[in-house]
């Protein structure tokens, strides 16, 4: 616990003695950040759970310590799939899953390909690649209403680009923000705003990558998409782990999209949970409610988060032994 | 194993901050005091063409209250979109303005979270009495049999506003006072890309304006006497369908209208792509988008067939407004009632109201010249006689939200094509109607 003898035999050639030392003055310095974070983001946690347990409608805000309890019957009424509450949440779920997956794996897919082709300097790569940065840095109000006002029926850019200008489906305007189509018009957002975050971090995991693989395994007869497949993927799984982790939980808590490109209430095709959430506890002031469904949300996210470490990193594990 | 940690600090952190936002607040039981008598502060509502201009409109009035009374107010203009929410915040907080502007429609609901100042005898009795306001006004501000929640400040009503030069064009002498009319020369109106009428059909609050009055025309009522909601009752359901057959059936209202929700068919009105739109004093937003006064003509809004505007059957507007109410907390309670006294004085409403184009709900300003013109007095003739309150239930938000969303839903129906059948109403507002049951 104590020793000092044993830093200057850090650089030594056994990797098992470079321990570094222990001593308590890490976790001195971490100590107001643990209480800060406890106080900012555990606490509310506990509250969230603990008005889930209550009636807390508009009678009680104002003091809702006064709100009756009522166990557990703010998730019998979210879970019973048969009744219009539960039935709703269960299929807001669904979309958000089918949502979540298509844009995560759109958002990975283009921002990989983008950052791999991004590897080759060519003139203008700079350019190209604060380019293709835009969407991200873009304030998310600002760059979603205008996609709003793009995907409008009568004047918006979409419909005339497609059917004025192309001659796509026929002369008849089609409505994006309502009913199956919305599903599309959020989802192209999405991946719009997502990928360059895909992008970003696949460029700085591929900047590790040393030249000289490529080069040996070029000598040695490996073509493009062998190089892709055998280096430059495996290279960045460690990076990819996280990066998808993160991208699933961002676009599944997404808000700002919906919210933004819908208002309160979003077509059935395009009502992502957390605009459900919202929709069920601050619009209709029945905060007991949605504070159920968001710790059911919490628990789902924890346990995808949970498997998907578990099995991913049992997987890479494996495949390096 | 070094990568699986950060992996899950990295998850950790983004799982907390997505749970942050189920947190509560905090309670608190303060009542209202005078610790802080030389300062106000006022949230008010987007009255003006933008949040700029009611600033310019209010800041002198502020300054003059300020000299009489030695009492400074920091005002904060709220736009729409957030009240509430702002309103919900500071209720659940205990940190909120001392005085702000509610929309009449909440009152009751606002009333049921007891953040607000009931207005007991003695408090109206600070501001010059109760008897000095419109009754239907003062219907509006809280349950019945209650102390209401808040005294009027802006009353406004629901209009039919026509394009001169379109119905002259068409040869149209008169704008429909019934709603056969209104069919008959919607179809004389609706052709080579233009439309009869202009409706928001993705804006709750609106659609529930509309599907309101045409229920009482259906003599049908969203909530019983008890506050039970009975929303698919035959004659709400007639109601809703009647107004979505505007578009679905009719073809009056041009299908794109089913995804307003921002004002644009009042941009349409504006640029004469439609003829009619049903709105509440809209005059100031007609001449913000470039009309002229004289562009257009105001009637009220069509009744059944052989009747004439007035109450029950024959109600053609929901009582619009605004509300001023007192934040319980406030610690400045005294200054507080000073304000409203103030705010509800004749002169300031003549003011205040004459540039907003709304209708002062105190008796006594009405009567200024101001309030006079054409599109003023039908407003002020509907308030008088044919307009009647929204259903005063705490549960009222919630109403609008989900009676709101099912007319939105039919909207899209009819905009797609989709029948919309006395059963598919009936459907959604069931539906609408179970939602409320949580």
């Amino acid at each position: 616990m104590s020793t000092k003898s044993r830093v200057s035999r850090v650089s030594g050639t056994r990797p098992k003695s470079a321990r570094p030392r222990r001593s308590h003055v890490p976790y001195l310095l971490l100590l107001p950040a643990l209480l800060l974070e406890l106080l900012i983001h555990l606490v509310p946690m506990a509250m969230g759970i603990l008005m889930s347990f209550r009636g807390l409608t508009q009678f009680f805000i104002r003091d809702w310590s006064r709100a009756p309890w009522t166990g557990w019957a703010n998730y019998e009424l979210v879970l019973d799939v048969n009744r219009p509450v539960g039935e709703a949440l269960l299929r807001s779920f669904l979309t958000t899953c089918l949502f979540t997956l298509l844009s995560v794996g759109l958002c990975w897919l283009l921002g990989t390909a983008a950052a791999v082709f991004m590897q080759e300097s060519f003139r203008g790569r700079g350019l190209l690649r604060a380019l293709f940065l835009v969407p991200y840095a873009l304030p998310v109000y600002a760059a979603v209403i205008t996609w709003a006002f793009m995907f409008q029926r009568d004047n918006g850019l979409v419909n005339h680009v497609l059917h004025d200008q192309l001659g796509l489906g026929g002369s008849g305007h089609t409505f994006w923000l309502l009913g199956d189509n919305s599903f599309w018009a959020l989802l192209t957002v999405s991946v719009w705003k997502g990928w360059p975050f895909a992008f970003l971090i696949v460029t700085a995991a591929l900047q590790n990558i040393p030249g000289e693989l490529y080069e040996a395994a070029a000598l040695d007869g490996a073509g493009i998409w062998q190089q892709i497949s055998r280096i430059t993927l495996p290279s960045v799984g460690a990076v990819n782990q996280v990066l998808v982790l993160v991208l699933f939980l961002w676009t599944f808590n997404d808000f700002n999209t919906p919210f933004v490109l819908f208002g309160k209430a979003a077509p059935e095709a395009a009502d992502l949970i957390s605009l459900h959430i919202y929709q069920s506890s601050f619009v209709t002031w029945n905060f007991g409610t949605g504070s159920a469904m968001s710790v059911l949300l919490l628990l789902f996210l924890l346990l995808a988060t949970a498997g998907y470490l578990l099995v991913t990193t049992r997987g890479r594990r494996n495949g390096h032994g | 194993m070094r990568r699986t940690r950060a992996a899950a600090a990295a998850v950790t952190a983004s799982l907390l901050a997505a749970a942050t936002a189920c947190g509560g607040g905090t309670a608190n039981t303060g009542g209202g005091s005078d610790t802080a008598p030389k300062e106000l502060t006022y949230w008010a509502s987007n009255q003006g063409p933008d949040l700029a201009a009611d600033q310019a409109t209010l800041t002198p009035e502020l300054k003059k209250f300020e000299e009489r009374t030695g009492i400074k107010v920091k005002l904060e203009v709220v736009p729409w979109s957030d009240l509430l929410n702002r309103i919900l915040a500071a209720t659940a907080s205990g940190q909120g303005p001392d005085v702000l502007n509610i929309g009449n429609t909440w009152s009751s609901s606002l009333q049921a979270t007891g953040a607000l100042l009931p207005w007991n005898a003695e408090n109206f009795g600070a501001i010059g009495g109760k008897d000095r306001f419109v009754e239907s006004a003062i219907g509006s501000s809280g349950a019945t049999g209650q102390d209401p929640a808040a005294v009027p400040l802006y009353s406004m009503a629901y209009a039919l506003y026509y394009n001169k030069k379109m119905f002259q064009e068409a040869g149209i002498a008169k704008p429909p006072a019934t709603w056969d009319e209104m069919v008959t020369i919607g179809r004389q109106l609706s052709k080579d890309g233009k439309w009869a009428l202009g409706a928001e059909g993705a804006n709750l609050s609106n659609n529930i304006h509309q599907a309101f009055v045409l229920a009482k025309q259906h003599g049908a009522d969203f909530f019983d006497a008890a506050g039970k909601p009975t929303f698919d009752s035959p004659g709400a359901v007639g109601a809703v369908k009647q107004y979505v057959d505007l578009m679905a059936k009719d073809k009056i209202i041009a299908p794109g209208n089913a995804e307003y929700a921002q004002n644009q068919s009042l941009q349409d009105f504006a640029n004469g792509k439609t003829a009619m739109v049903l709105w509440q004093s809209a005059a100031s937003s007609f001449k913000s988008h470039g009309m002229k006064e004289g562009d257009w003509g105001v009637a009220p809004v069509p009744v059944p067939a052989g009747g004439a505007p007035g109450p029950g059957g024959n109600t053609n507007s929901m009582v619009a407004g605004i509300n001023l109410a007192v934040f319980k907390n406030t610690d400045n309670i005294d200054g507080s009632l000073k304000f409203v006294k103030f705010m509800t004085s004749d002169e300031e409403q003549k003011i205040l109201n004459k540039t907003y184009g709304s209708i002062p709900p105190v008796k006594a300003a009405q009567s200024d010249p101001a309030f006079a013109t054409d599109d003023l007095t039908v407003l002020r003739t509907t308030l008088g006689t044919s307009a009647a309150p929204l259903p005063q239930v705490p549960q009222e938000s919630q109403f609008e939200t989900a009676v709101g969303t099912a007319v939105k839903e039919l909207f899209a129906d009819a905009a797609a094509g989709r029948p919309v059948t006395t059963e598919s109403v009936k459907a959604k507002l069931t539906k609408a109607q179970q939602q409320m049951a949580s």
